[in-house]
């Protein structure tokens, strides 16, 4: 029971700092750098904990996010759902894929998501952003071993203190 | 670690069933959203929970700058310190000779009995350092409907316009900076006084004037003003420098390109403006009783209502922000709408600011 309730704060408390870094401020030149944090954080979780993040609670966790930073109600909703469809769809192959191949086939997905978002806009009447846009997938690309490690990190230990 | 090799081939939980009704939901939503803004209304009433995580989303940044300015050498203290001294005198000094100037407008619109100029009422506010997109050039202030901020207000800091307020929650505004790709400043050239309109470029350091006409008297270092027209933006405001002007692709209009005047990216403080804007160009025709001299009435009101009906209809669509399709988001942009303000901004008795 004490175990379960670890993990879900550890689960719960993941996606709130996601949302947090999200929002965190940076020097203006790193802006476009930021990786999608919550999309990162939402990829791990799909991948490990299947039963719990489905298409679902990709959609609230979406919504709730255009609550906090959206311009459209239901935009990163929308990407979180496709991005957690994919992940679902090959979880079976994406866990045991060495890291570095993890890590491309995260670009590949928030590549994917840069090109949902660019749509959405595009459909909503947006001005199209700057090259600028397309950075953030290779940073969350880099990003993506550090939050596997350091969330997997967490859990083991959660695990191991029971 | 759980093992389920049910998922290995079988489609298992996710079905793309499943995902075509969430697709489908998420649309669906948007487009409710684009038409009624329902998303604002959404935050506004969960600003209990938005507000304090925009505060805890921030804190980090607030810690270093604190931190940072704890620990700051004396020797920069005290760079500072005379930079600041310098500036304050150049300040004293401009303030100085606008004291005059000031004075002397009023003695002028006293004889003309024209509207009264509104004195400057503003409001200080402070940026919540937090990043809301990088594509979306918002900034959010820790003032809001309970401070009395109203969508609308013009955003300005010590050297010029950053931009206006879009959103209003209880204690936090959200402000659309000048450079957001869907914004729009009507300006006018310092030097030459040719008018034109400035678009948020998508980057920070950057306007752009897509359309000078070819003939006008534009030249790189001009400095850029708010024109007022549009009603949105007071007039007279720094809003830019032109750093550089060609051709645009069909030969028909220059095409500048302008760098703000307010520090968009630095600036920790701002400042709302409360008064509205004044109507641009000669005032309106005064009701009769509180006229000027039947002698001087005379040129001012035949010349008026041209005036007027001259200027109204382009500054309806200058104003706001955003594309033609960009309309329904922005409800903001209907009650200042020139045509409704001008006539009660134009009459003396509703401005309870004083003049200078």
């Amino acid at each position: 029971m004490n175990r379960m309730r670890a993990q879900g704060w550890l689960f719960f408390g993941s996606l709130v700092v996601a949302f947090l870094l999200q929002m965190m401020p940076l020097p203006q030149v790193l802006l476009p750098l930021k990786p999608y944090w919550v999309g990162l954080v939402l990829i791990y979780w799909a991948i490990e904990l299947p039963e719990r993040v489905g298409l679902g609670f990709a959609f609230l966790f979406g919504l709730a996010g255009d609550v906090l930073t959206g311009e459209l109600l239901g935009e990163q909703a929308l990407r979180l759902v496709v991005l957690a469809f994919i992940v679902l769809r090959f979880r079976a192959r994406l866990r045991f894929f060495p890291m570095w191949q993890q890590a491309l086939a995260v670009l590949a997905l928030l590549l994917n998501d840069r090109v949902v978002t660019l749509m959405v806009r595009g459909f909503s009447g947006e001005a199209t952003p700057s090259t600028a846009f397309w950075i953030a997938p290779l940073s969350g690309m880099l990003m993506w071993p550090f939050v596997f490690l350091l969330l997997d990190d967490l859990r083991l230990r959660l695990r191991g203190s029971e | 670690m759980r093992t389920d090799n049910a998922t290995l081939f079988a489609e298992g939980t996710v079905s793309t069933l499943r995902l075509i009704v969430y697709l489908a939901l998420a649309v669906a939503l948007m487009v409710l959203d684009h038409r009624g803004s329902y998303l604002e209304l959404l935050r506004r009433t969960g600003s209990a929970v938005v507000e304090p995580i925009y505060r805890l989303a921030a804190f980090p940044a607030d810690v270093a700058r604190a931190t940072r300015t704890a620990v700051v050498t004396q020797d920069q203290l005290a760079g500072e310190n005379r930079q600041l001294r310098e500036a304050l005198l150049l300040a004293q000094a401009r303030l100085n000779r606008l004291d005059t100037v000031v004075a002397q407008n009023a003695r002028l619109k006293a004889l003309l009995d024209a509207q009264k100029n509104l004195g400057l009422s503003v409001q200080f506010s402070r940026l919540v350092d937090v990043d809301l997109d990088p594509f979306r050039h918002r900034i959010v202030l820790d003032t809001g409907a309970n401070q009395g901020v109203e969508v609308g207000q013009p955003v300005i800091d010590a050297s010029g316009v950053m931009g206006q307020i879009v959103e209003v929650l209880p204690n936090t505004a959200v402000a659309m900076l000048i450079t957001d790709p869907t914004h729009a400043i009507p300006v006018v050239v310092e030097r030459s006084g040719v008018r034109t309109i400035a678009y948020g470029s998508g980057a920070i350091d950057r306007l752009e004037l897509p359309n000078v006409p070819i003939s006008a008297d534009v030249k790189v270092g001009d400095r850029l003003l708010t024109s007022g027209l549009g009603g949105r933006f007071p007039a007279g405001f720094p809003v830019g420098e032109i750093r550089s002007i060609s051709n645009d692709a069909s030969g028909m209009f220059a095409a500048a390109v302008a760098r703000p005047a307010a520090a968009l990216d630095r600036s920790g403080e701002v400042l709302l403006l409360h008064d509205q804007a004044q109507p641009y160009g000669p005032p309106p025709t005064p009701p009769e009783e509180v006229g000027p001299p039947a002698d001087l009435a005379g040129p001012a009101a035949g010349d008026d209502p041209a005036a007027a009906g001259r200027q109204s209809p382009p500054t309806a669509r200058e104003a706001g922000v955003g594309g033609a399709d960009d309309g329904t988001r922005d409800p903001s942009r209907h009650p200042s709408s020139p045509p409704a303000q001008n006539p009660a901004a134009a009459t003396p008795s509703p401005t309870p600011e004083t003049t200078e």
